[in-house]
């Protein structure tokens, strides 16, 4: 069977660094993205948490290579996240905050799709891999049904299977735990944690929820308004002595000072 | 200026497409079975309706035909007239107007609503171009059945007009003098012009339909917004072109 090109080159397995210099973006006059300089260890779990809006998502489809920065690079093992040769090297795999299930393929045909196109192996190859993505997350009763049959917390779980059958070097997740329960959002934190002990993966996760980050993530960022406020590990986040840190952390419920107040008066 | 800028925009974009679609050709005999599925879901599912269509046009202009050449003596040449008509004209811009509501409509609310929900982003994250996966297969399908269907149509539509000749009382011409006169003036050549037109015709509907989706961006709402300005694209490409290969081919 004829294998693509980038897919003969793809010599190791190993988890790969990922260097963000320097990154801003802006849309028109918008700037979402300001001066953002991330270092990203092999085989780390690094959290970027945030509020709503502060460009957590942009900054992954940056190294996803989604996007063009408007400044800075962005670097994976060196090499231009949006060059398809790289992406193909490095199987990079990005986890949907919808699931981005292809709606009109089954689920085993989602999974399948990856190696198929790249013919990196025969049918039966893909069928073991596929099967082997599904046991994995206890999905095999769900091979022959479509994304609009199954439920938000499955639709992640086959996102990350269908990345898992790709042997990426390095995933990118998106919300995983949005919209989900707490014993899913859970799971799916068991979930990204066996998956960087078993498969050697460097696992960046976008996610404002803190019972993930400080559960799973080996180092977080800390995103607000589009800037780097910090770069630390659970531990120093749990003490964290900043006010604007420690209050998205542990946001109170103030009724007789609420916030809503206080944003119409500073907008 | 700004709508100005963003036709040229379009138009570029789906001369990008046709060049990027171009290059994967290679990958076509990997691609067959969507292309057959495209086919099946793009000509075979319309051909009821461009049958019914077609069947009442041909009536029509029979119809038409014959209360007028009725008056000057002519009617003999009704056959002529329905004949070239759909051959060269009505049969290729029906069936492609035909085409362009329901199957372009349905290939730009499929790539719009892929784009919107991040499908064709997680394409692109699995290194698998949208060009090759989505487009190529519908240009491809659309070579294949725009002919077939063209012809289908012009068939169905000499028999409706052969039917109203026969049985409307004003007009009672035989079928065998209708399919004479039809016979009388239409030349492979002709057919094949029509046929041509055709062609053009649908292969700019699905690249109009197939360029807009791609290009949606925003809400579900631009979802609709991208369907409207798809086939109200692809009804003006149609009559514009229609003008233009006519000069070229008459």
């Amino acid at each position: 069977m004829k294998k693509s090109a980038a897919a003969r080159e793809r010599h190791d397995r190993n988890p790969v660094p990922v260097e963000v210099a320097g990154l801003s973006k802006n849309y028109g006059a918008q700037t979402v993205l300001s001066d953002i300089s991330l270092s990203i260890k092999p085989n780390e779990i690094f959290v970027i948490m945030g509020p709503s809006g502060s460009g957590k998502s942009v900054l992954l489809r940056h190294i996803a290579g989604l996007e063009m920065p408007t400044a800075g690079t962005v670097r994976i093992a060196g090499l231009d996240p949006s060059n398809p040769e790289t992406r193909d090297r490095f199987a990079l795999a990005l986890v949907f905050q919808s699931g981005a299930l292809f709606n009109s393929l089954n689920v085993y045909d989602n999974l399948a799709l990856y190696p198929l196109e790249h013919r990196l192996c025969s049918k039966k190859q893909i069928h073991d891999r596929v099967m082997h993505a599904l046991q994995i997350l206890s999905l095999e009763g769900a091979a022959q049904k479509f994304p609009s049959e199954l439920s938000g917390g499955m639709k992640k779980r086959v996102s990350i299977a269908r990345a898992l059958v790709m042997e990426p070097q390095l995933i990118l997740y998106d919300e995983p735990t949005s919209e989900l329960d707490p014993v899913m959002s859970a799971t799916i934190g068991e979930i990204i944690a066996t998956l960087k002990q078993e498969f050697q993966v460097t696992s960046i996760v976008v996610s404002h929820d803190r019972d993930l980050t400080l559960t799973i993530a080996d180092r977080v960022a800390i995103l607000m308004q589009g800037k780097l406020l910090t770069v630390c590990t659970p531990a120093e986040l749990r003490a964290t002595k900043d006010p604007v840190i420690a209050d998205f952390l542990n946001p109170q419920i103030d009724l007789k000072n609420p916030r809503y107040k206080q944003l119409e008066v500073t907008t | 200026m700004k709508q100005l800028n963003s036709i040229l925009e379009g138009i570029g974009s789906a001369v990008l497409m046709t060049v990027r679609s171009a290059t994967m050709l290679p990958a076509a005999p990997r691609i067959i079975r969507r292309v057959v599925e495209q086919a099946f879901i793009g000509g075979y599912t319309s051909l009821p309706i461009v049958s019914i269509l077609s069947f009442f046009i041909g009536g029509v202009l029979a119809l038409q035909a014959g209360s007028s050449m009725q008056d000057i003596g002519t009617k003999e040449l009704i056959g002529t007239l329905v004949g070239e008509s759909l051959v060269r004209e009505l049969g290729p811009v029906m069936v492609a107007i035909l085409v362009a509501g329901r199957v372009g409509s349905a290939i730009t609310a499929e790539l719009a609503s892929m784009k919107v929900y991040n499908e064709i982003d997680a394409l692109v994250t699995m290194n698998i171009p949208p060009e090759r996966f989505l487009v190529l297969p519908r240009l491809l399908a659309v070579l294949l059945f725009m002919p077939v269907l063209t012809l289908i149509g012009i068939v169905v539509g000499w028999m409706g007009g052969a039917v109203v000749c026969q049985y409307v009382s004003f007009i009672h011409l035989a079928p065998e003098q209708y399919f004479q006169s039809l016979r009388q003036y239409l030349t492979v050549q002709k057919m094949f012009d029509g046929l041509l037109k055709a062609e053009i015709f649908g292969f700019c509907v699905v690249l109009i339909a197939c360029t807009i989706g791609l290009r949606t961006s925003g809400g579900p709402r631009e979802i609709g917004n991208s369907v409207t300005r798809s086939v109200v694209t692809s009804l003006i490409s149609i009559l514009v072109l229609d003008y233009f290969i006519t000069r070229a081919l008459v």
